[in-house]
């Protein structure tokens, strides 16, 4: 008896099985492990599931994404690429040129992205012209938060110049407060540095140094100024930040052990989860300059699969992914804003409101700036070049002479 | 039958090893030979470029810091585990109390990860936490030990932590070797009057030749894989200060997208080795002939 019952368990789940086969299927390879990141992702997978699709996860945990990219190598190798890949900026090109990337212009037509994405957005979106990803949302990288309860004591207002910057740190190192709560990694020390040549240099000068990546920029009168700057920054951070994690940076601010951070809006997620509020316990800011918006955008790459039924999956996962309500219930969890320019912000907070209002603006002047420091505007071997000097000098008392030739040098390397 | 069989069953039950080993090992590193011919990016392609890579390798200031790195502290690391091995090893040799117990605390820092040494050493030598902050808390407000964040001395912390979770390992080595040293000779030397240091100066270190060797051979090729202790202590850090070759090629390869230049640094390291390890499997073969 005992058995038969087992035998028609068995047989009820092959039926179960067999009748899924025909769905909709995606396989979809990501890194979002941790909490908030984890909650958004089961947004995607209830959608998915309601519209009849069978949902393989494939989360590999570490946060930068190396282990995820090991094992998408090995996948790709095997000729059994996943469904969709978390993937961004110029690593999706340089994964079409490996030939393994799907077109899913069919979708992206039909559902109208190219109206309601920023143009220079939906850029990194499409291979050869054609479309071949999915943005889910935007983190604005060039953000100062700040303590306010310090700044009010004593009595600073945001900054909107380096020198403004510089002359608020002076006046709180001089009080005793820590004035830049900083954690020495390499990616983040070329954050700060993306944010200072934005800063002095202008979108323009971004554009040529970071992006274009001209040699007559890198060794420009500018790009000393912004490793004085750096310079200048070094001594604004405490004795003991080498190796500090991003989130204990923030809460150095969030604590008023140190009153201000230069990071991307992810720290807002850490200020929200201590139950601070915007405006209230915290401020944020455009970091100084006249404007610029610096993006860092998720998406996911759709690989080449083989069957209908992995190819509906892919397209009404692409569907999904830049469909309105996913967009606003993935971001409130993640903290960025919607990559889609006509979803309603009201849920969002001041902050949130403030970037997409940038975004739009920037969008149309010319200053919506890929990261570089976030891998969206180089390839990994040519930011990872930017990335050695800007800590190299960081870390040391190289001069700036030497640091721009470093530059130059390093970057003609990397070709 | 039989005959044959227990004539070729040694074979037999070898081949699967062999081919393995021929395979996974021998057919890998020509892999990478040929990869780091090439200018692979995020995935092999086999047409060969000549040497690009190893030019862009060694005009790389960062591969520099890192292969300086591997010296500096490969050679400290030997030379300082050994000393102290052998001196731990020459006192518990004393015939004393307690020995057993004695040998296993020396001992017991192999027991742990590399991945564990460099979390608590980074805890201890984190100027905010550790022994800096508790000596300062002593009431000495002027006391500094910052190494970990100085990117000078930063490759200093890791030394330390590697001596400190090896020479256990070296000391259990050489006190083998103590004791297998002939006790008649050292019982003749005593009998002659000679002092207990000559004792060990004249005769029993000398004796211990091929000890010294192997003792070598571990530390040595524990310094070139170095890795985890490397991302547990430092990261690599302040900036790429502690970068040593095996941090580097897992950058490359894995972070940046940059197969061909991790090829290239990987058969460089490769050739440490064989500086290393040639000359010593040459001498163990020329042992066996005389």
């Amino acid at each position: 008896m005992k058995h038969m019952t087992a035998f028609a368990a068995l047989s009820a789940a092959a039926l179960t099985a067999g009748a899924a086969w025909a769905e909709p299927q995606a396989e979809v390879l990501h890194w979002w492990t941790s909490g908030g990141e984890a909650k958004a992702v089961a947004v995607l997978q209830k959608q998915f599931s309601d519209r009849g699709g069978v949902w393989t996860d494939m989360p590999v945990a570490g946060g930068g994404g190396d282990a995820a990219m090991s094992a998408l190598r090995a996948r790709v190798l095997s000729g059994n690429a996943p469904t969709a890949v978390q993937l961004k900026g110029p690593a999706i090109q340089e994964w079409y040129d490996e030939g393994v990337l799907a077109d899913i212009s069919d979708v992206a037509d039909a559902q109208g992205w190219a109206d309601v994405l920023p143009a220079q957005i939906a850029e990194h979106m499409k291979c050869d012209g054609h479309w071949c990803a999915a943005p889910v949302n935007v983190h604005r990288v060039n953000w100062v938060w700040a303590n306010k309860s310090i700044l009010e004591a004593n009595g600073i207002e945001m900054p909107t110049t380096w020198d403004e910057f510089n002359a608020a740190a002076d006046k709180l190192k001089a009080a005793g407060i820590t004035p830049l709560a900083h954690g020495g990694q390499a990616w983040q020390d070329a954050t700060i540095f993306e944010t200072v040549v934005l800063g002095i240099g202008g979108a323009d000068f971004y554009q040529k140094a970071l992006v274009d990546l001209d040699p007559d920029a890198l060794t420009s009168d500018t790009m000393k100024s912004v490793f004085d700057e750096m310079r200048t920054l070094r001594g604004y951070v405490d004795d003991n930040f080498s190796g500090r994690d991003w989130n204990l940076a923030t809460a150095m601010v969030m604590n008023g052990e140190a009153a201000f951070q230069i990071m991307g809006d992810w720290a807002k997620g850490e200020f929200l989860a201590a139950g601070k509020e915007p405006g209230v316990d915290f401020v944020c800011a455009p970091t100084p300059g006249d404007a610029g918006f610096l993006y860092n955008v998720d998406s996911f790459a759709m690989f080449k699969v083989d069957g209908e039924d992995k190819k509906e999956g892919q397209d009404l996962l692409a569907e999904l992914i830049v469909g309105p309500s996913f967009q606003e219930t993935f971001n409130l969890n993640k903290g960025s804003i919607p990559v889609r320019t006509d979803v309603s912000l009201d849920k969002f907070d001041d902050c949130a409101k403030k970037s997409a209002a940038d975004m739009k603006a920037d969008g149309e002047a010319g200053s919506l700036l890929p990261s570089m420091a976030h891998g969206m505007a180089l390839h990994g071997a040519q930011s990872g070049a930017i990335l050695d000097v800007v800590t190299a000098h960081f870390n040391s008392d190289m001069s700036s002479d030497d640091a721009v030739k470093m530059l130059a040098d390093a970057v003609a390397n990397s070709m | 039958m039989t005959d044959w069989l227990s004539r070729h069953v040694p074979k037999i039950v070898l081949a699967p090893t062999f081919f393995a080993v021929l395979l996974f090992v021998y057919g890998f590193i020509a892999w990478t030979a040929w990869v780091s011919l090439t200018r692979s990016k995020l995935m092999p392609r086999y047409e060969i470029d000549g040497l690009i890579q190893y030019d862009r390798l060694f005009s790389n200031p960062r591969w520099d810091t890192a292969f300086n790195n591997l010296f500096i502290f490969g050679a400290l690391f030997i030379i300082i585990s050994m000393v102290l091995g052998l001196m731990l090893a020459i006192f518990l040799d004393q015939k004393i109390r307690i020995e057993g117990a004695l040998r296993t605390i020396y001992l017991y820092p192999m027991a742990l990860s590399m991945i564990v040494t460099g979390t608590a050493w980074k805890w201890i030598l984190n100027p905010g936490l550790g022994i800096q902050a508790m000596v300062q808390g002593w009431g000495f407000p002027n006391f500094k030990f910052d190494w970990l964040i100085d990117p000078k001395m930063a490759l200093y912390t890791i030394v330390l932590a590697a001596i400190w979770q090896a020479s256990g390992f070296v000391m259990a080595l050489f006190l083998a070797g103590l004791r297998s040293v002939d006790g008649e000779i050292i019982k003749a030397a005593q009998v002659d009057g000679i002092p207990t240091w000559r004792v060990y100066t004249a005769i029993i270190i000398p004796s211990m030749a091929p000890i010294f060797l192997s003792a070598f051979i571990v530390l040595a090729h524990l310094a070139i894989k170095s890795f985890d202790l490397v991302i547990a202590l430092t990261g690599g850090g302040p900036g790429y200060a502690t970068d040593l070759p095996a941090t580097y090629m897992y950058a490359m390869a894995f972070s940046r997208g940059d197969l061909g230049q991790a090829a290239s640094s990987a058969m460089v390291m490769m050739g440490v080795v064989f500086a290393i390890v040639v000359p010593y499997l040459y001498s163990e073969l020329r042992a066996k002939h005389d």
